[in-house]
């Protein structure tokens, strides 16, 4: 791993830490007050800083910081998180997001916005917070954290020991003063309790330069009368350093809370004379750190011990210490024998959840997908060579498919994701689009852990984008409006998902003012779209905000304007082989509701024969199928047909006819209709020549494979090995109108 | 021998840079994505020391570094404390709960590597 993959990783889990961040604020602003939440989202503020100082990304480090301060006077109780407060760490949130991707693709942020929100959050931090002095204050932002800006080589080669030597100081050139300091060192037990070590602490001391030691052992009782957890040593250290006194104080950083220390610097010429009056005798002793390190400084270590005598009585005196540890040691070790033993079997809980490469989950998806054609191929051949009727081959091969649909389930699900990231994406394009119309309004999510599969999540967020933009700038009136209309001034935005008969569904209902009808039909009428005299029903009337090129806003607002109407949402669902459709009430508010598959790579579907030809219709299209009588059949200009279904006229549509199969319109009685639910909730009766059987097939993109055609979906791979078509059922509706809506209109109002 | 750490930090993203870091330097590396996984991972691991955050899920660096001076078994061990504040509030927190020492974010590796060192024979 190098440190691009692990900027990637940091990048993932930056979003997982805003899409926590954003669902802890919102749940703050629902009145939340579990200290855990406050917590949740502390953590994730602080871990993007944490990361990002690691890769000098100072703006999002800068940002991070002054939010994490202010967030601290919220955790610690010291800022109460107030509608107005949680309205400034929201957008906060969101700047945090942009910082994060313009920090990944590049790319720059609106400066003076997020300049404006540090702004707000120091003074939250500051303002609101009476003991603030005490908190760290925030930085501003030039001043971000400046070591971070050199990147800390980590990289396989760039680790570099700290090269130490005895012979360093021997070589110190003559005459340059270098300061003796003087240290006295008493450790207390918790030194020992928080795993510092004395003898590491002399160790390190050795390393910055000539050092001598003296161990005082006058406070150690009898073997019979010493407590393993008590301190019973001090040292006299004298150490001449290049690096002084604040050298010596860094190395017993760690430790100097839990010990008595005092160190001082000498005059050179002193030293020998303190020595002698006030200490007690001191003569250089080389410090054997034989026991602490490997190699080479061991064996340097112990020459010098052999020169110099007075080395064994250090020596002695650490034996001694270790031999009161090791002793301790043993009666702990005696003791946590049996808890350990308990313990371990806890262990094996840890790691609910694994991640994994989506490439390996699409690609088992596949192969799953051959697996279920494979296994329907050889159903059919053993059926087609087996004249025995039954055998243990046919029921071995029942099993074998139903384990095949299982497996194929189970695969499903693990692409099944929650459709919360989506929505909450939702919740700050509601803000956004709240802040520049003015309007204010609350979005209502439910049923976010509704789950559907990743590639169908992807795919939602554009059109679910731009229905809240509309919904919000189009739908909700202005707060001073409604408050006029005797309605609540906030206007609320519903987002719903569940799961219906096998497919998601996906409302969102606003309570605004519903759709104009008069104002739509008006602007049918002026864009051609229909006659002016067409008698339409108040659905199909709502239904012409689907229509490419409608737009009801007098003024294309900067928001839901830009040409693309809801005509490319429709389109956009339609991709996913959903349906999408809308229910208003006149002041009261819109529902749109979106029903999706649960899944891009199977699909239920009946099997039909259109002229020969194989044909897959997607179950979810048909509403139902019948055999037409010759005299439910009435013909209808040149080559129009309709058919009578229970009091109604329905247009009839030639598959084979539309798909060029065959040149002439097949006699509908010798077919089946296949009754279709179509664009603008219209029906349409599909005449086929037969129906084979109903199954599930997997979906091969005929796009990746080949190349788009009219009228088709995608295809699929049978039982028998024949490749089948599946239909696009609504552009084959589209095409029976001949693009002509104004006629087939008229033609249902006829009905 | 190879000394053996075990980092406690909840971010993907450090737990990465201290193993890529460690694995360099030659140390053995264990880790655990909080307090409670580190306190079970701590049973069978018997590291020569351990490095952990202090702002985690589930059980906190203070609330797993008290843990670890509880247990019997594995209290003597040096406990270092990554922390981005390096305000004496938290330091001493830690401290108190028995923090060996702390390494302040973002690490260079070299200042992970000299804290180590110091903690470790």
């Amino acid at each position: 791993m190098d440190m691009n993959e692990i900027k990637e990783i940091f990048f993932q889990e930056c979003e997982e830490q805003l899409a926590e961040l954003e669902s802890g604020l919102l749940k703050l602003n629902d009145g939340d007050r579990d200290p855990e939440t406050v917590n949740a989202v502390f953590r994730a503020v602080h871990s993007i800083k944490g990361g990002a100082g690691a890769f000098g990304l100072d703006d999002l480090v800068s940002f991070a910081h002054v939010f994490e301060t202010t967030l601290d006077c919220v955790r610690s109780n010291k800022l109460e998180p107030t509608q107005d407060v949680l309205k400034v760490m929201l957008k906060s949130a969101d700047v945090l997001a942009d910082l994060t991707n313009a920090a990944r693709d590049g790319g720059s942020v609106d400066e003076s916005r997020s300049r404006t929100l540090i702004r707000e959050l120091e003074a939250l931090a500051h303002g609101e917070a009476p003991a603030a002095a005490e908190a760290p204050a925030p930085k501003p932002v030039a001043a971000a954290p400046a070591p971070v800006v050199e990147k800390p080589p980590v990289n396989d080669e760039g680790f570099q020991p700290i090269p130490f030597s005895f012979g360093d100081f021997d070589d110190e050139p003559a005459g340059h003063y270098v300061p003796t300091v003087q240290i006295d060192f008493k450790p207390k037990k918790d030194l020992y309790a928080k795993g510092n070590e004395a003898v590491l602490l002399l160790r390190d001391v050795s390393r910055l330069g000539e050092m001598s030691v003296y161990c005082d052992m006058d406070a150690l009782p009898p073997l019979d009368k010493m407590n393993p957890e008590e301190a019973y040593f001090s040292w006299k250290l004298s150490v001449t350093t290049e690096k002084g006194e604040d050298g010596v104080r860094s190395v017993f950083e760690f430790a100097e809370w839990d010990c008595d220390l005092d160190i001082r610097t000498i005059e050179e010429d002193v030293v020998g004379e303190t020595a002698d009056e006030e200490e007690p005798p001191m003569q250089p002793v080389p410090f054997d750190l034989s026991m602490l390190d490997e190699g080479a400084s061991s064996a340097a270590g112990e020459e010098q011990a052999a020169e110099n005598p007075a080395a064994a009585a250090v020596a002695a005196a650490e034996t001694a210490s270790k031999v009161a540890q090791v002793a301790s040691r043993a009666a702990e070790n005696a003791k946590a024998a049996a808890a350990s033993a308990a313990q371990a079997s806890q262990a094996a809980a840890a790691g609910q959840t694994i991640r994994v490469d989506l490439d390996r989950v699409d690609r088992l998806i596949n192969l799953v997908g051959e697996l279920v054609i494979n296994q329907a191929m050889l159903s059919q051949s053993v059926v087609e060579n087996d004249n025995n009727g039954t055998s243990s081959i046919n029921m071995g091969l029942e099993e074998l498919q139903q384990l095949t649909r299982e497996i194929q389930d189970s695969v499903m699900a693990i692409r099944a994701q929650p459709v919360k990231p989506v929505f909450q994406r939702m919740a700050r394009t509601v803000r956004e689009i709240a802040d520049i119309t003015g309007k204010s309004v609350r979005l209502i999510t439910e049923g976010e852990n509704t789950e559907v599969d990743k590639t169908v999540i992807d795919k939602l967020a554009e059109p679910l984008t731009h229905m809240i933009r509309n919904a919000v700038d189009h739908g909700l009136e202005m707060p001073e409006k409604r408050e006029a209309l005797g309605k609540n001034p906030e206007g609320t935005v519903r987002l719903t998902a569940k799961h219906r008969s096998g497919r998601i569904i996906i409302e969102l209902a606003d309570d605004g003012a519903g759709i104009n009808r008069e104002k739509v039909r008006q602007k049918a009428i002026d864009n051609d779209l229909i006659a002016a005299d067409a008698n339409l029903s108040d659905e199909e009337i709502d239904n012409l905000i689907f229509h490419a090129g409608f737009s009801t806003a007098d003024k294309v607002s900067d928001l839901s304007g830009r040409g693309v109407g809801m005509d490319v949402v429709k389109r956009s669902i339609q991709a996913l082989g959903g349906r999408i459709s809308i229910s208003s009430k006149p002041g009261q508010g819109s529902v749109f509701t979106m029903s999706l598959p649960l899944t891009l790579a199977v699909l239920d579907g009946m099997v039909v024969t259109v002229a020969g030809q194989t044909l897959v219709v997607p179950l979810t299209a048909i509403v139902e199928t019948l055999q037409p009588e010759a005299s439910a059949i009435h013909s209808f200009g040149a080559s129009q047909r309709l058919i009578s279904i229970r009091n109604s006229f329905c247009p009839l549509v030639d598959v084979g006819r539309i798909l060029n199969f065959r040149g002439t319109q097949a006699n509908p009685v010798d077919g089946v209709a296949l009754l279709v639910e179509s664009e603008g909730g219209g029906q349409r009766a599909l005449m086929v020549d037969a129906i084979q059987g109903q199954r599930q097939v997997v979906i091969k993109s005929l796009e990746a494979n080949y190349t788009h055609v009219p009228g088709i979906a995608a295809a699929t791979i049978l039982g028998d090995g024949r490749v089948a078509l599946i239909l696009d059922v609504d552009a084959v509706v589209a095409a029976s109108r001949g693009q002509s809506l104004r006629q087939d209109i008229s033609l249902a109002a006829t009905g | 021998m190879k000394k053996k750490v075990l980092t406690v930090d909840d971010s993907r993203t450090i737990r990465n840079m201290l193993l890529v870091t460690l694995n360099n330097a030659g140390f053995e590396t264990i880790q655990a994505e909080d307090g409670v996984e580190g306190l079970e991972v701590l049973e069978n691991a018997n590291p020569d020391v351990i490095v952990t955050d202090i702002n985690m899920p589930r059980l906190d660096g203070f609330g797993f570094i008290e843990g670890v001076r509880r247990n019997e078994k594995y209290r003597a061990i040096p406990i270092l404390v990554l922390t981005t504040e390096s305000d004496a509030e938290k330091k001493n927190r830690a401290r108190q709960a028995g923090a060996t020492g702390w390494i302040v974010k973002p690490f260079d590796p070299t200042k992970l590597i000299d804290a180590i060192e110091r903690v470790t024979a």
